[in-house]
C-alpha cells in the first residue's frame, strides 16, 4: 500500500487536495498514515492557539486619525475651506445663473432659492453663506426623501406621490447647484450632485404607486451607488463651512 | 446602508479622502491581525498597518476595480511585513516575544491534560516560546504563505496572488513552513504516554 505523502496530508488538512475522498478512504484504512495525520493535526492545533491581540472595534478609526494628516495633499478632497475664493465666485456665479434662469422664464425657484438670489446678488460674502445654507438645505431635503423610500416596508403597493413631487422639485434645484460646482471645478461635488439628480429624476418620472419589488430595486440601486453616504458626507462638509 | 468597498475606492480615487477613511476603519482590524501574525510584535504590526494604508492610498490608481480591495490590501500589508521581517533578519534582530500571561492561557487549553494546572501553564509558556521561535525560523516567504493559508484561510491560489508567484511555489512555501513547525513542536504537542 502506498502511503500518503506529508504534502498530501497537509493539503488534506487544508481541504485543498483534488482527491479528498481517496485520501479520506486511505486514512480510514491505514493506521500509519492516520497516526501521522493526527500528529500533524495536533501541531497545527497548537499553532492555532498562537495569540494575536485584538486591537478592538475602534482600532480602524484610531489608525485613520493617525494617518489622515499624512496623506498627500493633492489627494485630499477639494475642500471649500481650502479655496474660500472659489465659493465666493460660486456665489456670484450662482446668482448669475439664477438671474439668467429668471430672465429666460425657465425657472420658478423655491422660496428659499429666491432669497438666495437677492442675498447673493447684494454681497458676495453674504452670497457665499446663503449659498452654503441653500446647498445644505437642499442636500438635507434630498436625503429625507431617499431615506423615507429606503426605510419603507410596505405589504402591498405604496403611494409615493408626495416623495415623487418633492423629488421633482429637488431635481430642478439640483441642476443649478451642479452647474455651480462644475463652474468652480469641484468635480467631486458635481459628480455626487449628478448622481443624486439621476436618482431624483427617476423617482420623479416613475409611477405614483410602487410595488415592494420596485421599491427594493430602488433601494438596491441607492445602496450600490452609496448615494446616501455621499450625500451625508457632502452635507456634513457644507454644514461645517456654514459654521466657519 | 453600507458603502461597498468598490464605491469607497471610486470616491477615494476622485480625491475623497473621507471615503478612504471608511476603508481604513473597515479593514484596519483584520490587517492588524495579519501584520501581528507576520511580525510577531504588536508595535511592528501597528507600524505595518499604518504603512500599508499609506502605500495603498498612494497606489490607488493602480488598483484593478475588478479585483477584491481586501485581497489587494492584504498583498500590500504582506509586502510591508515582509520588508520589515527581512530588514530585521538582515540586522540579526528577532521579534521580541510578547508573553503576557493572559495570552498564554488559550495555548494551555489546547494541550492535553498532563498534570495539575500550574504544570500545564508552565508547559504552555514553554511551548508558546518554542512556537514563537519556530515562526521566527521560517523564511519571510514561508511565514507569509503560512500565515495567509493557516490563519487567514486563503486558498493556495489566493496566497500565490498575494505573493505574486505560481500556485505551486506558494504550496511549497506552505509545505516547508508546516514541516519546520512540525519538527519544532511535535515533541511538545504529542500526547503524554
Amino acid at each position: 500500500m502506498n502511503h500518503l505523502s506529508e504534502e498530501q496530508l497537509i493539503l488534506h488538512y487544508y481541504g485543498e487536495e483534488d482527491d479528498s475522498p481517496a485520501a479520506s478512504r486511505h486514512l480510514e484504512e491505514c493506521e500509519a498514515c492516520r497516526e501521522f495525520y493526527a500528529s500533524l493535526q495536533r501541531v497545527l492545533n497548537v499553532v492555532d492557539a498562537l495569540p494575536a491581540p485584538d486591537p478592538g472595534p475602534e482600532y480602524g478609526a484610531r489608525v485613520w486619525r493617525k494617518i489622515e494628516r499624512q496623506l498627500p495633499a493633492r489627494r485630499r478632497r477639494p475642500s471649500p475651506a481650502a479655496f474660500p475664493w472659489r465659493w465666493a465666485l460660486a456665489a456670484t456665479a450662482f446668482a448669475g445663473l439664477l438671474a439668467a434662469a429668471f430672465l429666460a422664464g425657465r425657472f420658478d425657484p423655491q422660496p428659499g432659492a429666491k432669497a438666495t438670489v437677492s442675498a447673493a446678488a447684494a454681497d458676495p460674502q453674504t452670497g457665499e453663506r446663503v449659498l452654503l445654507v441653500a446647498v445644505g438645505d437642499y442636500l438635507e431635503r434630498s436625503q429625507m426623501v431617499l431615506i423615507e423610500l429606503a426605510n419603507a416596508n410596505p405589504k402591498g403597493k405604496l403611494d409615493i406621490s408626495s416623495e415623487r413631487e418633492r423629488a421633482g422639485d429637488l431635481a430642478v434645484e439640483s441642476r443649478l447647484y451642479r452647474q455651480t460646482a462644475a463652474h468652480t471645478g469641484d468635480t467631486a461635488v458635481a459628480g455626487v450632485l449628478e448622481e443624486l439628480d439621476r436618482v431624483l429624476l427617476d423617482i420623479a418620472h416613475g409611477p405614483a404607486e410602487v410595488s415592494p419589488a420596485e421599491l427594493e430595486h430602488l433601494r438596491q440601486r441607492m445602496e450600490s451607488q452609496g448615494i446616501l453616504f455621499k450625500i451625508r458626507v457632502l452635507g456634513a462638509n457644507v454644514r461645517q463651512q456654514e459654521t466657519l | 446602508m453600507e458603502l461597498t468597498d468598490a464605491v469607497a475606492v471610486g470616491m477615494a480615487r476622485s480625491g475623497d479622502a473621507d471615503a478612504f477613511g471608511v476603508l481604513v476603519e473597515r479593514h484596519g482590524r483584520s490587517l492588524f491581525r495579519l501584520a501581528y501574525r507576520m511580525t510577531g510584535n504588536q508595535q511592528d504590526a501597528e507600524d505595518v498597518v499604518q504603512e500599508s494604508f499609506l502605500r495603498a492610498f498612494k497606489q490607488l490608481h493602480r488598483f484593478d476595480e475588478r479585483a477584491s480591495f481586501g485581497t489587494w490590501l492584504y498583498r500590500i500589508a504582506a509586502n510591508c511585513s515582509l520588508d520589515l521581517v527581512r530588514a530585521r533578519k538582515r540586522r540579526g534582530v528577532q521579534a521580541a516575544p510578547e508573553c503576557a500571561d493572559a495570552e498564554r492561557e488559550p495555548l494551555a487549553q489546547t494541550l492535553p491534560a498532563t498534570g495539575p494546572d500550574p504544570e500545564r501553564m508552565a508547559l504552555s509558556g514553554e511551548v508558546r516560546d518554542r512556537l514563537a521561535e519556530a515562526m521566527n525560523e521560517l523564511s519571510p516567504t514561508e511565514r507569509t504563505a503560512f500565515v495567509l493559508r493557516h490563519f487567514e484561510g486563503m486558498c493556495m491560489r489566493e496566497v500565490s496572488r498575494v505573493l505574486e508567484c505560481q500556485p505551486g511555489a506558494a504550496k511549497h512555501s506552505v509545505f516547508r513552513a508546516v514541516q519546520k513547525l512540525r519538527r519544532a513542536l511535535e515533541p511538545a504537542a504529542s500526547p503524554a504516554k
